[in-house]
């Protein structure tokens, strides 16, 4: 029995070498491991190895030869000490291949039931805890990590009472080591336990960035559907008040720009509790993206039942006419007392809360845009490659014939934080920046 | 206090039953098969990418496999194709995942470097350099968490050692008494880098000391030392006393990759660790003398030379996976 040995790939783009040199001769044995030749490619000189074993039957490209395509067949053994080695097959066609390349499936869309029961008035702060103590209380393989979130009850005290009533098995203070509690986060998932991460602020995020992608997103899709990551990342997003540029980052974007994670950010009390008993729920890993400004403000919401709302639906807080205003978090607040400031004026506006980021349910914003012809994205975060700039390439694509004015951004300004009050200000968007730019797309202004 | 045993071979055990050693010597010489078959398919285009084979390595997995249970949890790095086998998964399904066909393990969406077994408990399959350390943490919290007396091999090499996330999960399971084991697969290089221009400080075994893990350096040649220091390490996590490191000194005889022109070691230190140290050599002078006789080893060699045969032929003929497989698996549930 004879094999052709070919000549190899050495690294993932060779495509021809230099048989440099010969290292063993016709009728020399061969055992696998031997070096056999030495090659050159572009980048470097490389030793080959045998794989099977035998007797140097023929040199088919004698030593000095340049441009050796690979896979040619530079020498034969002779001998039974080998296996078949296996034949160079073309990569079988794919079976049934789609005529049309596959297309991003659209987000299901999910429902949202209607509340007609009793309210009681919370603040976001009450709202995410209850949602966090339900959902402990319903699922014993809950547990939340963080610093702080123990027996200090939490930075911004959204996880008190918790320690109290979970114990220190299931409410668990960390050091301060972003990277690998996520990490440790991430690891515990894959075991099915579903960690709530709390992030002191999503700042500190950054330190643990390559853990929520690469490891916490990506795994389900490299494993091949085996290894879901069913946590929470949340914590305080964005700017609170003169903590300057290292603490003052709008995380949006950065998240919603990657598959595999889901993000959310609600505006109110009850979107903040239903929103956050849907991540815990859900079996993928979410960002939860919350503000510190909202946390002490109240809302009216469900009193009873077990309230949750679904990821992937935006609201429409607002009905309106002649503009359409979408925004997130904090902003929701602005955008509704621009909407105030426009009916003074006789501009009626509509404002969206986008509430899920990712998936966007871009179903609700293109309807909105197609009745108003006019469209305005808020947000805290840079306006470069921003959840502005998506929503309004969604609008270039399905809603162009209807938009009567080019779209417009406000968001915070391009710069790092200034600490300064008054450049804070200046930075930030506001109702009355908000206003402006409705009034501009009305040619109001 | 930690103790750092010094010296290369690890403890005193000589041999072991025949019927164990055999047990080595046949998980061994897959590995040493298959990456060599692997190596071959890479050359011949049908691997692609990255590939990092465990050639010389295998006494490190090989010997630690045989201290746990299938309930137990691996983890590790991108020089995965050893600790895959070593958990007894299928030769087939990680060959065709090297080749990016349907049949692999991550259906051909992983590749080399990103595969997992969740039947096996083989946890990754990792490809960015101490990422799988906390990761790893994470699988012993879980165990801890549950009430499981179960522990978690977390592999790095010793380029891992130096990144930051592998001392702030040193320090939590430390801190928690986590069930963890973290084996330093100290094979002297970190790509082309030596541990000496890498790594300052004494051994690597000791880098949990300020942490008071203990820290052992254990021959990585001998399948019977690992197995041995091993055990010890599993027993403590067991008995709730938390987690141990063991630096396992082995030697790669290929490159770090497959496009590895090494020339940052001498050739001589290569052929010596190869023809003086090799592990699965070892125990084959061990089953000689033994009295296995050639022919039943040669029996083995064949058995093996057939799984490996049957795996890159399942590997070229399994499919790539089907163009409707792009969107899948991005999300549970959708």
């Amino acid at each position: 029995m004879t094999i052709d040995i070919l000549m190899p790939a050495l690294s993932p783009t060779m495509t021809e070498g230099k048989i440099a040199r010969w290292l063993k001769s016709v009728g020399d044995d061969v055992k696998s491991g031997d070096v056999l030749a030495e090659i050159e490619t572009d980048k470097a000189t490389m030793e080959v190895e045998a794989v099977d074993e035998g007797r140097l039957d023929k040199i088919l490209v004698p030593e000095g030869t340049e441009g050796v395509k690979v896979n040619t067949p530079i020498a034969r053994l002779a001998g039974d000490g080998a296996a078949a080695r296996p034949e160079a097959k073309a990569p079988p066609k794919p079976v049934a291949a789609p005529s049309a390349p596959p297309r991003a499936p659209a987000a299901a869309r999910p429902v949202e039931k209607e509340y007609a029961g009793p309210t009681v008035t919370m603040t976001v702060r009450e709202a995410l805890r209850d949602a966090m103590a339900e959902e402990m209380r319903r699922d014993p393989q809950v547990f939340l990590m963080g610093e702080e979130v123990a027996q200090y009850q939490g930075a911004y005290k959204i996880s008190q009472g918790l320690l109290q009533e979970f114990g220190e098995r299931r409410v668990i203070d960390t050091p301060i080591t972003e990277q690998g509690f996520t990490g440790l986060a991430v690891g515990a998932a894959f075991l099915g336990l579903k960690p709530i991460v709390e992030f002191m602020t999503f700042n500190f995020s950054m330190q643990a960035i390559d853990q929520i992608i690469n490891s916490a997103a990506k795994t389900l899709y490299m494993s091949g559907g085996q290894m879901g990551c069913p946590v929470v990342f949340r914590g305080p997003n964005g700017a609170a008040a003169r903590v300057a540029a290292q603490h003052s980052h709008c995380f949006a974007s950065w998240y919603a720009h990657c598959p595999g994670l889901k993000v959310v950010s609600p505006y109110s009390a009850g979107d903040a509790k239903g929103l956050l008993k849907a991540a815990i729920r859900d079996p993928n890993p979410v960002i939860f993206l919350e503000n510190e400004v909202l946390y002490g403000q109240s809302f009216e919401m469900p009193a009873e039942g077990d309230h949750i709302v679904p990821i992937g639906k935006a609201q429409i807080v607002r009905t309106g006419e002649h503009v359409t205003i979408t925004a997130f978090s904090l902003m929701v607040k602005y955008a509704l007392e621009a909407a105030e400031m426009l009916a003074a004026e006789g501009i009626s506006a509509e404002v969206i809360d986008l509430r899920t980021l990712r998936p966007l349910d871009t179903e609700t914003i293109v309807a909105s845009v197609k009745k108003t012809n006019r469209f305005v994205s808020v947000e805290e975060g840079w306006p470069y490659a921003g959840i502005g700039s998506e929503l309004i390439s969604v609008m270039m694509e399905q809603a162009f014939d209807h938009l009567d004015a080019p779209p417009v951004r406000v968001t915070g300004l391009d710069v790092p934080m200034p600490y300064a009050a008054n450049l804070e200000r200046l930075t930030l968007p506001s109702a009355a920046k908000i206003a402006d730019a409705a009034k501009s797309v009305c040619y109001r202004a | 206090m930690p103790k750092t045993k010094k010296g290369e071979r690890g403890g005193e055990v000589k041999s072991a039953p025949a019927g164990e050693l055999l047990k080595y010597y046949r998980d061994m010489l897959l590995i040493r098969r298959f990456e060599e078959r692997a190596g071959q398919l890479y050359g011949m285009g049908l691997i692609g990418g990255f590939c990092h084979l465990y050639i010389g390595q295998e006494a490190v997995v090989v010997g630690m496999q045989a201290t746990i249970t299938p309930d137990d949890a691996v983890i590790t790095s991108y020089r995965d194709h050893g600790h895959m086998l070593a958990c007894g998964m299928d030769p087939r399904g990680v060959m065709a995942e090297l080749t990016g066909r349907i049949g692999g393990y991550s259906k051909g969406k992983g590749g080399s470097m990103h595969m997992f077994s969740r039947q096996k408990n083989f946890f990754g399959g990792h490809g960015i350099v101490g990422a799988q350390v906390p990761i790893g943490t994470g699988l012993a919290f879980a165990h801890r968490y549950n009430g499981h007396r179960r522990v978690s091999l977390t592999y790095l090499g010793d380029g891992a050692v130096n990144q930051g996330q592998v001392y702030e999960s040193f320090n939590m399971a430390a801190l928690w008494k986590l069930p963890a084991i973290y084996i330093i697969e100290n094979n002297r290089y970190g790509m082309g880098t030596s541990v000496e221009r890498a790594a300052a400080g004494p051994a690597l075994a000791e880098r949990g000391s300020s942490y008071g893990i203990p820290g052992e350096q254990v021959d990585g040649m001998d399948v019977l030392a690992v197995k041995e220091a091993g055990g010890r390490a599993v027993a403590h996590a067991k008995a709730g006393n938390g987690p141990t490191i063991l630096e396992v000194m082995t030697y790669r005889f290929r490159g770090h990759s497959m496009s590895d022109p090494a020339k940052y070691r001498p050739k001589e230190e290569v052929d010596k660790m190869r023809t003086e140290r090799d592990p699965i050599n070892q125990v084959r002078d061990l089953l000689v003398a033994q009295g296995t006789t050639e022919d039943d080893l040669k029996k083995i060699d064949r058995e093996i030379r057939d799984i490996v045969a049957d795996a890159a032929d399942f590997a070229q003929t399994s499919p790539e996976p089907p163009e409707s497989t792009l969107y899948t698996d991005i999300l549970v549930g959708a």
